[in-house]
């Protein structure tokens, strides 16, 4: 059986539905990333089936916005000397920046290349965010 | 120091305020000479990177008539825009020289982006298909002087109400003023955003919003009627503007069983939506209402600038 050890310090990202954890891995880890990541995916879980979990080591500073936007159900463990130290909520962003384009296409922020819209949530089950900038409603997907 | 004030969509401005300023915008129209000191020693940028007869000199003359002073362009071509420069750098450098800003744009949302980087007060005088608050204050002032109130109306708009971004503002701002209905009048490819519909719906649940093809169907129910252009310049190809731009033409005929003191609105130009014989009707206000304008925008241009209008009314 694959093993991957437990970290010291750093972000365990726990309970992700198995076949997500790529999807997440893709939206918070880019190529300057200069931390140690794993990502496990189909491992047994006695409430899941099968889950996948991230572990990011020696670091605490990770957007985690973007798993409020994926599965609610995420869990995020922030481990501190080897121990849990701390559990945070993962919920849907009520403000969005930088997850999505506005989709109108005569919006200023597709001409400006600086201007980044602040997204208001407007429908929790759609996904669905008011653009700051036209008022255009987008689905984040 | 009091935070400055710009006016970017109809939102920024109380139903109080949106009031007050009608009323001193009517008080400067009945006594004009009271109020042509006003702005004496006081600068208005007038930013117009989208083409504007109308409202560029409405506001211009607005200035003037408060005895301030203009500078600006109507032609970005005219402008750094072209070398490529980006709108805050604009906007932050005209906040040196200007006390006031008035500013059209082609693309949505770009006077609020002015307004994040402006040292001075910011007016939106239209933004693409999205907003143009002082063309709604313009509405308002009309529908205050010909009906009394603003409130409890049956309220038509006919034609463009896809990118007719007067239409936007005035009826984001109507549903605040407990309008009786709302009436949209438009062919199925230019109907009102559905994204603005369901705002209006979300937030005023108890609105009614009718929407028709014809003008005949319910023309004696209007207290107002708003009518617009069909905008070329918002179309993405020829074609569809060939196919929808003789849509929804009033007549004489076509208004023959209004109600007698139904107003027709229009916020200019006109193209050929509305027939010249209209224009001789007394229900036909749309010249007037280009004249208001200019009181409006005077009455909002001494509240942006924090000059104290009321105590020479």
């Amino acid at each position: 059986m694959l093993e991957v050890k437990g970290i010291a310090n750093g972000i365990v990202l726990d309970h992700i539905r198995a076949g997500l954890g790529l999807k997440v891995f893709n939206k918070l880890i880019h190529e300057k990333f200069d931390y140690p990541v794993v990502l496990v995916m189909n491992v047994d879980s006695e409430f899941m089936g099968k889950k996948d979990i991230i572990k990011i080591e020696n670091t605490f500073d990770v957007d985690l916005t973007v798993l409020g936007l994926i599965d609610e159900k995420i869990t995020v463990n922030i481990i501190k000397d080897g121990k849990l130290h701390e559990k945070q909520p993962v919920a849907i962003p009520e403000k969005l920046k930088g997850y999505i384009q506005c989709k109108n296409p005569r919006c200023i922020s597709h001409f400006d290349g600086y201007v980044e819209p602040v997204f208001t949530l407007y429908n929790k089950k759609q996904l669905e965010y008011v653009c700051s900038f036209c008022d255009e409603i987008t689905k984040y997907e | 120091m009091e935070a400055i004030r710009h006016l970017i969509e109809p939102g920024d401005l109380t139903n109080e305020e949106m009031e007050a300023l009608v009323d001193l915008g009517l008080k400067m129209y009945n006594n004009p000479s009271a109020y042509s000191k006003m702005c004496e020693g006081k600068i208005l940028a007038s930013l117009f990177y989208e083409p504007s007869t109308r409202t560029k000199f409405s506001f211009d003359s607005a200035m003037l008539r408060l005895g301030g002073n203009i500078i600006g362009f109507a032609d970005p071509s005219s402008t750094s825009d072209k070398k490529g420069e980006s709108l805050a750098d604009t906007i932050r450098v005209i906040s040196y020289y200007a006390d006031i800003a008035v500013m059209r744009h082609p693309k949505e949302g770009a006077p609020l982006l002015a307004s994040h980087y402006a040292e001075i007060p910011i007016i939106n005088a239209g933004d693409g298909g999205h907003q143009h608050p002082t063309q709604t204050l313009t509405d308002l002032i009309t529908i205050k002087k010909y009906k009394g109130t603003l409130e409890n109306h049956v309220v038509a708009f006919q034609g463009d109400l896809k990118y007719g971004r007067t239409v936007h503002s005035l009826i984001k701002t109507l549903a605040r003023f407990n309008t009786k209905k709302f009436i949209l009048i438009s062919p199925e490819e230019l109907k009102l955003p559905s994204s603005l519909k369901r705002q209006l719906m979300d937030k005023y649940p108890h609105l009614v919003i009718e929407e028709v093809r014809y003008l005949e169907d319910v023309v004696e129910q209007i207290d107002i009627l708003y009518c617009t252009r069909i905008q070329k310049e918002r179309f993405f190809n020829e074609e569809d503007y060939l196919k929808l731009k003789n849509s929804y033409i009033l007549t004489l005929k076509s208004i023959e069983k209004a109600k007698d003191d139904m107003i027709i609105l229009h916020p200019l130009p006109r193209v050929n939506e509305i027939t010249y014989e209209v224009d001789d009707d007394k229900r036909a206000v749309y010249f007037d209402q280009s004249k208001m304008g200019v009181y409006v925008r005077m009455a909002l241009i001494t509240k942006l600038l924090g000059v104290d209008a009321d105590v020479r009314g």
